[in-house]
């Protein structure tokens, strides 16, 4: 069980319940005119049922295409992958397409950040909805019908029989986002992989939204790669976390332990330089000097080191320093860990002053 | 009283969509007031399609305001002719989410910024008009050799800087920020924010600050108003509107900010708000907020409620709080 304070999931999470995907040694590089980009760097992670793993980094730190190099929703060539992603016994990358047409949608379900690409303009969405469906499950038109109208139901389409003819146009932001939900879940997939899901969203609708995956998480037990750049968002739902930079795992740790105790440099840089509501300070953030290097120009040594203003010597200059576990399930990819004074201090919570107000009556406090 | 730099009353704008019989009125912004000091930031926030960023253009008149006072260190902005509008317009500058709807992506940045010194014929002379975008720029945290990129070739951090390198070449005194730091990345949302704060402090410039990142809001600015609907519904010092919010509606918008602490976040009690937001085209009669109001009672919908002062210097447009405001007639 993960050690999360607060209410635990009712369902079977963390170290004892089955690994439903394991990733091994993962790289995806694309060629360029200026050569190989590098752009993710072997990664490893497991996920179990039921669990929600956080991808956060920074744009093209290789959230994103660590995800759909999975089943190779990249273009190949330029693209190139390597390494093993199994999703049970089948192993991902050694499938050919037309095997990976049956994982996509069906035993992995997406998620992306503009519902308006990832759905087509012109089709009804019901038509959107079924499609899959039918496909995959062999279901009738008319049982991909009843199901799609309880799929919308689900993730709260207010009267879904009637909405099923609509365009996506006809829809507000927040319920295309639930749509696309509805045709992430609708092959009931073993994985759910959330780019960015709520990012475009306001955050009455992104709260909405998280719950309604939480919920359908807990009902259908699916295990949930939910990649953000939002820290907030990961604290409220994220049993562990892979923190990335310029394509590699820097820090790996259970939610809990990365909010509390962050050990790499990057990880405490990025904490400590959020602005948090409840912290009362005015002065300037401690923000992280630089810019993250590009793919193509990726920095010998440690990727962070440029921007790194914990230690950055020498050897952190010229070697690649490897990911190591720090603490059980901890795993720090730097040469120099960040003492705990320091990492405590960073960290939301010490910094939050004001409680949030208690919201438990019903209107004015 | 002291005066303020920028004193808005009963602001109004309203678009007209569609035509003939389909002809049909958006009702952007509806009755907005605000107050800004001099030196200071006024935060302004909401769900999108609020109205904040069409407060934030009729400010300067970027779109003309239907009715209504804005009245600019003493000058009525709305009363002034097309010539001394140009003229007053130094005077006040916007900064966008995307600076690159603000930046020619034909125009090496420097003649961007040159552009806008040469509308108010600033710094003339080849050399004099140089020296002075190196300077922006530099003051912008960029070196002024990068004057000769274009666009493309910058980050999207760096792009912002010249965004703001450009709003400042005419020496304003007031700057518009929508959304300033939305399409950053985290660990240079920090950079952009230390920034702007360091040019408010260097030059005395004040802010209105378009967001829907509350906690960022609460750490730039000295006071925060919650817009819904085209209207203002609250209005507080930043810590004070955290600590005691007196509308429900902010309630609601401060108890779905995620904070990065999981200990916190998972022990919250949350508002759920549902559904969305209703159309700028039809409000809700009463208190346009009552179709998503847990405190809703029957008077909401025969009083279209004021903004008033609930406790000291906080005010909010909420019956809660005394049956304060228009009666609806129909
Ligand atoms: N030129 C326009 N014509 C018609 N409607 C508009 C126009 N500009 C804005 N609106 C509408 O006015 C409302 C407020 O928009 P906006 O000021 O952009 O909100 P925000 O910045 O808070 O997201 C929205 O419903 C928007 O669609
Ligand atoms: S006036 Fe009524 S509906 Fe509006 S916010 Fe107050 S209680 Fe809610
Ligand atoms: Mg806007």
């Amino acid at each position: 069980m993960s050690s999360a304070p607060g209410p635990t999931p009712d369902h079977d999470v963390g170290e004892d319940a089955e690994v439903v995907l394991s990733v091994r040694d993962l790289d995806v590089s694309f060629g360029t005119k200026r050569g190989r980009a590098s752009v993710v760097r072997g990664i490893d992670y497991d996920l179990h049922r039921g669990e929600t793993l956080a991808i956060v980094g920074e744009s093209g730190s290789g959230k994103s295409v660590s995800t759909l190099a999975l089943t190779k929703l990249i273009p190949i060539p330029p693209g190139r992958v390597t390494g093993t992603a199994h999703l049970g016994a089948t192993d991902l990358i050694a499938l050919s397409e037309e095997e990976l047409v049956r994982v996509r949608g069906q035993r992995i379900g997406f998620v992306f950040q503009d519902p308006m690409t990832s759905l087509n303009p012109v089709h009804t969405i019901g038509r959107q909805l079924t499609e899959g469906m039918r496909h995959h499950l062999g279901l009738s038109e008319a049982d991909a019908r009843d199901r799609a109208v309880e799929l919308l139901a689900k993730v709260g389409i207010p009267s879904p029989a009637r909405r099923l003819d609509d365009y996506p146009h006809q829809f507000s932001g927040g319920m295309r986002q639930r749509v696309v939900i509805a045709i992430g879940l609708s092959c009931d997939p073993e994985v759910l992989i959330a780019d960015e899901a709520t990012t475009a969203l306001d955050v009455t609708t992104q709260a909405q939204i998280i719950d309604l995956i939480a919920e359908l998480q807990a009902d259908l037990g699916m295990a949930v790669v939910w990649i953000t750049h939002d820290l907030g968002v990961v604290a409220g739902i994220a049993d562990r976390v892979l923190v990335m930079y310029a394509g590699e795992v820097v820090e790996q740790a259970e939610a809990v332990t990365l909010f509390a105790r962050p050990r790499h440099p990057y990880t405490v840089g990025l904490l400590a330089s959020l602005p948090v509501l409840g912290d009362t300070e005015r002065g300037d953030l401690a923000a992280i000097p630089g810019l993250p290097p590009a793919p193509t120009s990726l920095p010998p040594g440690c990727g962070f080191h440029p921007r790194c203003s914990f230690r950055s010597d020498e050897r952190c200059a010229t070697e690649r320093p490897p990911l190591r576990e720090v603490a059980p399930g901890h795993l720090v990819r730097s040469f120099y860990e960040v003492p705990e004074e320091q990492s405590r201090r960073a960290s939301a919570a010490a910094r939050i002053e004001i409680e949030p107000p208690d919201v438990r009556d019903e209107g004015v406090a | 009283m002291s005066t303020a730099l920028l004193e808005v009353e009963d602001l109004h704008v309203h678009f007209s969509v569609g035509r003939g019989r389909d002809r049909q009125t958006v009702r952007a912004v509806d009755g907005v007031s605000l107050r800004l000091e001099r030196g200071q930031t006024l935060g302004l926030v909401g769900e999108s399609g609020c109205g904040k960023t069409t407060t934030g253009l009729a400010l300067l008149r970027l779109v003309e305001p239907t009715s209504g006072r804005v009245v600019f260190d003493g000058t009525d902005v709305r009363a002034l002719s097309k010539r001394d509008l140009r003229a007053w317009r130094r005077r006040a500058a916007m900064i966008f989410q995307d600076p690159y709807a603000s930046l020619d992506p034909r125009l090496p940045v420097g003649e961007s910024i040159g552009e806008a010194l040469d509308i108010h014929g600033l710094h003339q002379g080849k050399q004099a008009r140089r020296d002075r975008i190196g300077h922006l720029l530099e003051r912008c945290g960029l070196h002024p050799r990068v004057a000769d990129r274009y666009p493309h070739e910058f980050s999207g951090g760096q792009r912002q800087r010249i965004g703001i390198a450009r709003a400042l070449a005419c020496e304003p005194d007031f700057i518009v920020c929508d959304e300033p730091i939305a399409a950053l990345d985290v660990s240079i949302q920090a950079q952009v924010m230390n920034l702007l704060n360091e040019l408010q402090q260097d030059l005395g410039l004040a802010y209105l600050f378009i967001a829907h990142d509350l906690a960022a809001v609460q750490h730039v600015c000295d006071r925060i108003a919650v817009m819904y609907l085209g209207r203002i519904v609250e209005e507080a010092e930043r810590l004070d509107l955290y600590r005691e919010p007196q509308h429900p509606y902010t309630q609601a918008l401060l108890s779905a900010i995620p904070i990065p602490d999981p200990v916190r976040e998972r022990e919250r009690e949350r508002i759920r708000l549902e559904g969305d937001v209703p159309s700028p085209i039809d409000p809700p009669s009463g208190c346009r907020f009552r179709t998503r109001c847990r405190a809703v009672f029957d008077t909401c919908e025969r009083i279209d409620p004021a903004l008033q002062e609930v406790t000291d210097d906080h005010r909010a447009a909420c019956l809660l709080h005394g049956e304060v405001g228009t009666p609806v007639t129909s």
